[in-house]
């Protein structure tokens, strides 16, 4: 499903913030990416994303290089990926159901449907009630649980998600990634980037370990191996 | 996984759009107002001049068709010749009609014309027509520019005296006509210009304000068309509302200022006569919201190119 191959980015020339990575993700895979912070965790999302491009190397995602893709086919292609950002990038000025009815509206969702669906994502993550709310009258948890519901109102094939739970309790943290693990049982690939060593040692997926932005580890059924 | 999008927007997204263009301009009021205030003033500078110009062109049509050439004949003419000299004139593409006037007749309409307050003054003249020779034919034209043309050739023509002609009436309406059309053409130009600008700068306010919003929406897989359309559509709101508002107004002032001309000056209804409301504003409507939806297209497309490369 993702490809990477000896991929790197350069912000600014001679200051890599990812060099020379290689990575498979496959197909229905829940992989967990742990490292310092300014490892290159966010830095490659944004590659992902097609956000950014890279300086060297390819990155092929359901079989096609992101290089090679015309500007027009960027939506389509963004539409397959739900993002949880690090910093939510929630529409300050819209209430919580706009925020994630947006997301449906922006992929041209028939109104019945978003009229049903953003009600069941919104109890679903356990923000119901506050619907009416803007981002800025809730908690930095709150926030983060909008974030999550609007990446997976789509239902989409790749599921990117830069510390979803930065933010949360240990019990809502459990709570997101249930949602996170039933969505992948659903089919959909999950990639998070955490901090939460019970949650990594836990779960038992895949890690993969970035530092400085080199991969230097990548284990199946792995832990949290890294001292922060 | 790689669907293709669909370029054209869906009914709901259409809604949505603009919903959010309407959005886009009370929260701009001051530019907002401005830009529609600049295309009521282009409006209505269109509306009264082509009011105007459609008017002064049917009177001039009418003052046309009553500017004729009269051609008198030599005194011994036959009637024959004279038939003939009628179907030459009548053969003519420029004629649109030929009038035999005989001398009696002409005595008649003089008669009514001069001693229409007495006409027993003109019995003097019962005897003996005074106006004898003056049998004539009253041509109309059909294109007033090839009069004088035509006038030089009659009086070429074997058999006719004298040609009478009203030119200088003909080319000063014309003439005028075709001023005020370049001046007023400039104007609306000029102002569209100004209508543009002032449309693009109020949109671009709102691009500026949603920048952030706008890369999100680009992030979740916006089309380039889902993030333009409110933009676009806020200009064609802004255009539309800019066109209807002073067509309103001028209805109502071209029906008052005929009004108030046919009353107050009913000595020239002869000489003025005004188009319906209906006959002028069958076109006025439609080319003026053409006008507006037009300019504020131009305005959002051309903006939105501009800033919006997203
Ligand atoms: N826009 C930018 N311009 C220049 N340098 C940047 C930019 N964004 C990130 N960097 C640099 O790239 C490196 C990797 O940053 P990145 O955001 O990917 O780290 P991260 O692993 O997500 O860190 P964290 O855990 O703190 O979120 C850092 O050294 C950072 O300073
Ligand atoms: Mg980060």
């Amino acid at each position: 499903m993702i490809q990477l191959e000896n991929v790197s980015k350069e912000y600014t020339p001679g200051n890599p913030a990812v060099t020379g990575i290689d990575l498979h993700i496959e197909k229905g895979e829940f992989v967990f990416i742990i490292g310092n912070s300014g490892a290159g965790k966010t830095t490659l999302f944004k590659l992902l994303l097609k956000e950014l491009d890279p300086t060297s190397g390819t990155i092929r995602v359901a079989g096609r290089d992101l290089s090679q893709l015309k500007r027009r086919d960027i939506p389509a292609y963004r539409r397959n990926i739900g993002v949880v950002f690090q910093d939510f990038r929630l529409l300050k000025d819209r209430n919580v159901y706009e925020n994630i009815a947006f997301a449906q509206r922006v992929v041209e969702t028939p109104y019945r449907r978003i009229r049903r669906e953003v009600p069941q994502i919104l109890s679903t993550v356990g923000l119901a009630e506050k619907y009416l709310s803007k981002p800025g009258e809730l908690s930095g948890g709150e926030q983060q649980r909008v974030a999550i519901a609007r990446a997976l109102v789509n239902k989409p094939d790749i599921l990117m998600a830069d510390e979803p739970t930065g933010n949360l309790d240990p019990q809502n943290a459990w709570e997101i990634m249930k949602l996170l693990e039933q969505a992948n049982e659903d089919g959909t690939t999950i990639v998070v980037v955490t901090h939460n060593r019970e949650i990594v040692d836990a779960m038992k997926k895949r890690v993969i370990t970035l530092e400085n932005g080199v991969v230097v580890s990548d284990v199946e059924e792995g832990g949290y191996i890294y001292e922060d | 996984m790689w669907k293709k999008v669909d370029i054209f927007m869906k009914i709901n997204s259409l809604g949505y759009s603009i919903k959010q263009g309407l959005q886009n301009i009370v929260r701009n009021k001051f530019f907002s107002l401005a830009s529609i205030a600049t295309m009521i003033v282009c409006v209505l500078l269109f509306g009264t001049f082509y009011a105007i110009i459609v008017n002064f062109d049917h009177m001039v049509k009418n003052a046309e068709e009553g500017v004729a050439i009269t051609v008198f004949f030599e005194k011994d003419l036959s009637d024959e010749q004279i038939t003939m000299i009628g179907d030459q004139i009548r053969s003519k593409e420029e004629v649109a009609d030929v009038v035999y006037v005989s001398a009696e007749e002409a005595w008649e309409t003089y008669k009514n014309q001069y001693f229409a307050e007495d006409p027993s003054l003109a019995d003097g003249f019962k005897e003996d027509n005074p106006l004898a020779d003056s049998a004539n034919y009253q041509v109309y034209m059909k294109d007033v520019e090839k009069q004088q043309q035509l006038v030089d050739e009659l009086r070429a023509t074997e058999g006719v005296r004298k040609v009478n002609s009203n030119q200088v009436a003909a080319d000063t309406l014309s003439d005028f006509n075709r001023l005020l059309s370049y001046v007023t053409v400039g104007l609306i130009i000029l102002l569209l210009a100004v209508a543009v600008f002032l449309i693009g700068n109020t949109i671009n306010v709102g691009i500026t304000v949603r920048r952030e919003e706008i890369g999100i929406m680009k992030l979740i897989g916006a089309t380039d068309m889902f993030v333009k359309a409110p933009f676009v559509f806020e200009g064609v709101i802004i255009g539309l509302a800019g066109a209807i508002i002073p067509l309103i107004l001028l209805y109502v002032l071209y029906s008052q200022v005929v009004r108030f001309v046919m009353e107050k000056f009913q000595l020239l209804t002869g000489i003025i006569s005004f188009l319906p409301a209906g006959e002028v504003f069958r076109v006025l409507v439609p080319v003026s919201i053409c006008i507006g939806v037009g300019i504020g297209l131009i305005g959002g497309l051309f903006t939105t190119h501009k800033h919006l490369k997203v």
